[in-house]
């Protein structure tokens, strides 16, 4: 197990302009998922499923690895490390709204079921636990092509490793088990972000696990395991650019733990009032990670309160522009329901 | 021509893709040393190596997953599943996973998959080792399945389902790994997925059938010709998904009766969607009641002789089922 201590360099090799604009990721994030509940509440989408709460680790995810070129296997509350990774928040909002032009399905999916060829995020199902194994494979295909040599082993171009997300819940799901163990046993190139919110829809952690953390279970499919706290953007960069360098060193996978929190409900369709205190709930809105790391940036001289103001003003603007050009795009035709059951052409 | 039995031709077919296509790698139980609990994949670490030949975990579901996250990202897997009775830990990665990854994401991921599995009874096995499960499968778009009966058809087909960018189910009859002989082409061919193959021309009737069971309605129909001037045409589908509805409807319209036969459970079995599209799309040509030739309705294949001879049909009762309903 590593201690954040020990991986304390990373993060400070971040730029001014990096830290910025990690912090925006983060903004717009938010402001996106603010304004989806606030359409799901006015009756203008069907669904929502949140984000809000884990933009930390998951922007430090984005950042840690090779941005659009290694492989993510991402999970439904993953909004800001797909928009960190390069999908616009139109296209968020297009699957929202189950557009035609919906970039991710083509209005087939539910919302936030993120997939972009172009960025080498994989499409996911709506059942956890179901990519962990498709992300290990794709691990073992890299491994495979460098052994093969059809890869070079420092090519930046291509994919070095493979990234998959996932909630605490789904690591009592088989799917997880068995694709660890692949990690373990082929010291594969991968990388497992468990987001511990503590919270599997109403199921409380300490009904998933005896155990206090889930990285403890890391020795038991011999990879490495690395528990921080995923509220703080720099502590998750340390945790997982190491995890990443030792990835890309052929040292095999991380099992990461980000202890964070879902200070909104599962979904739309939830009521989180029936399983927790407003107290809970509101004890960790002060630990909120854009206001603190917007306070670490102030602290270190790097912003001022304006233009944390402006970035935030910004923020709202381009939702609101996308929310325009989204009201806009067409609906699928019905027929649609049709096509694309069979592949017909072998894309390598 | 060189005469095969039916699991040399499979190996054959393997060894050929490995050859062929760097992309292409073996996973799945004692496939390594071992060569597969069967033998299939003999002889191919030794020619390959370790890194293309790899045993996995006993862990149906990864061999499955492992095989679809590295079909998407470009490999070309052929995951082995040791029985077909032990593929339903992985059946959510190849129903819930598999068949829709192309759908889902609007035809930007598809998944070149191919997934072995033997399957079928009488050999011995028992419940776990002798099940027929092609009627799931079927039952799933976004999936192939193919069941060959002969050594030609199971080499070409299997090619042609290693390149093919959609997931395949290939399911072999166990029964008939070494009891299916025939003659396989040297050199390389393919067997296109999709299209079922006449075995035998007839008039009087028409037997639908595949695996194992196509190869016993071929011995069948030909006793009935030889003893009886019966003449049963024998329809091997080859391809329950796609299935070739023109074939099978030709036959139907030719002859005007049907007998299906299928070594799974009769209930919800593949026959009664070849016989619903019969009524359905042939109606004025019936000239008799369509028959299904099955297994019982009970959980499984008995392990002693005497109840899985009974639960199994072979060729005596489908030559009796083919003179009972040639004489309707």
């Amino acid at each position: 197990m590593t201690t954040a201590a020990e991986t304390r360099s990373y993060a400070a090799q971040l730029t001014r302009d990096t830290l910025i604009e990690m912090y925006r990721f983060m903004v717009v994030s938010r402001r996106l998922d603010e304004r989806a509940w606030a359409l799901h509440r006015q009756g203008k989408i069907a669904f929502h499923i949140s984000a809000i709460g884990h933009e930390a680790c998951q922007v430090a995810a984005a950042y840690a690895i090779n941005r659009g070129v290694d492989y993510v296997f991402p999970y439904y509350r993953d909004l800001t490390l797909a928009l960190a990774l390069g999908s616009a928040p139109q296209d968020f909002l297009l699957g929202a709204f189950g557009k035609a032009t919906d970039p991710y399905s083509g209005g087939r999916q539910m919302p936030s079921h993120f997939s972009s060829r172009a960025l080498n995020i994989v499409s996911g199902s709506s059942s956890v636990a179901t990519q962990i194994p498709h992300a290990a494979g794709a691990a073992f295909a890299i491994k495979y092509r460098l052994q093969r040599g059809l890869q070079a082993p420092d090519d930046a171009t291509q994919p070095r490793l493979a990234l998959t997300c996932i909630g605490e819940g789904s690591t009592s799901q088989g799917e997880w088990y068995e694709a660890m163990n692949w990690a373990g046993v082929h010291r594969l190139p991968f990388i497992c972000l468990v987001q511990n919110n503590y919270y599997a829809i109403s199921v409380p952690y300490d009904q998933q696990s005896a155990l206090p953390n889930v990285a403890d279970r890391a020795p038991a499919f011999g990879v490495h395991g690395v528990v921080f706290d995923g509220n703080d953007v720099l502590a998750s960069y340390d945790a997982l650019r190491a995890a990443v360098e030792r990835a890309y060193r052929g040292e095999g996978a991380t099992l990461a733990e980000a202890k964070t929190y879902r200070p909104v409900p599962h979904s739309s369709d939830d009521d989180d009032r029936s399983y927790r205190t407003r107290e809970e709930v509101e004890e960790w809105k002060r630990k909120d990670p854009i206001l603190r790391f917007g306070s670490t940036l102030m602290e270190r001289g790097l912003l001022r309160q304006d233009d944390l103001n402006a970035i935030d003003a910004q923020a709202r603007a381009e939702v609101d522009a996308a929310l325009r050009d989204t009201l806009a795009a067409p609906d699928p035709a019905p027929e649609d329901a049709l096509g694309a059951v069979y592949a017909t052409e072998d894309t390598p | 021509m060189t005469e095969m039995t039916l699991i040399q031709a499979i190996t054959a077919a393997m060894d050929e893709e490995l050859a062929r296509d760097e992309r292409v790698f073996i996973t799945g139980e004692d496939v390594g040393v071992r060569g597969g609990v069967f033998r299939a994949t003999m002889g191919l670490i030794e020619k390959y190596g370790p890194q293309r030949v790899v045993d996995s975990p006993l862990a149906e579901l990864s061999i499955v997953g492992i095989g679809i996250g590295a079909a998407v990202v470009g490999l070309r897997p052929i995951c082995e599943i040791q029985f077909a009775d032990y593929i339903f830990p992985a059946f959510n990665q190849i129903v819930g996973e598999a068949a829709r990854f192309y759908y889902r994401s609007n035809g930007v991921w598809h998944v070149p998959l191919v997934i072995r599995a033997p399957y079928g009874g009488g050999v011995g096995g028992g419940l776990y080792h002798s099940q027929s499960v092609e009627a799931f499968f079927a039952h799933v778009p976004g999936l192939k399945v193919v069941i060959p009966s002969t050594p030609h058809d199971a080499k070409g087909l299997l090619k042609a389902a290693v390149r093919d960018p959609n997931p395949v189910l290939f399911f072999e009859a166990k029964k008939g790994y070494r009891s299916i002989r025939g003659d396989v082409p040297d050199g390389e061919y393919l067997v296109p997925i999709g299209p079922a193959r006449i075995a035998r021309e007839g008039d009087d009737l028409t037997v639908y059938a595949y695996g194992m069971m196509a190869h016993y309605a071929t011995i069948a129909a030909d006793m009935v010709r030889e003893q009886d001037g019966i003449h049963a045409e024998v329809v091997d589908l080859r391809t329950l998904l796609p299935l070739d509805r023109e074939t099978v409807l030709a036959s139907y319209r030719k002859t005007g009766k049907a007998l299906i036969v299928y070594e799974d459970n009769l209930t919800g079995g593949f026959g009664a969607e070849i016989a619903a599209l019969l009524a359905e799309h042939a109606f004025e040509h019936m000239d008799g009641p369509i028959r299904r030739l099955a297994g019982p309705d009970v959980p499984g294949v008995p392990f002693a002789h005497s109840m899985q001879e009974f639960f199994m049909p072979n060729p005596e009762k489908i030559a009796h089922a083919i003179r009972d309903l040639a004489a309707y």
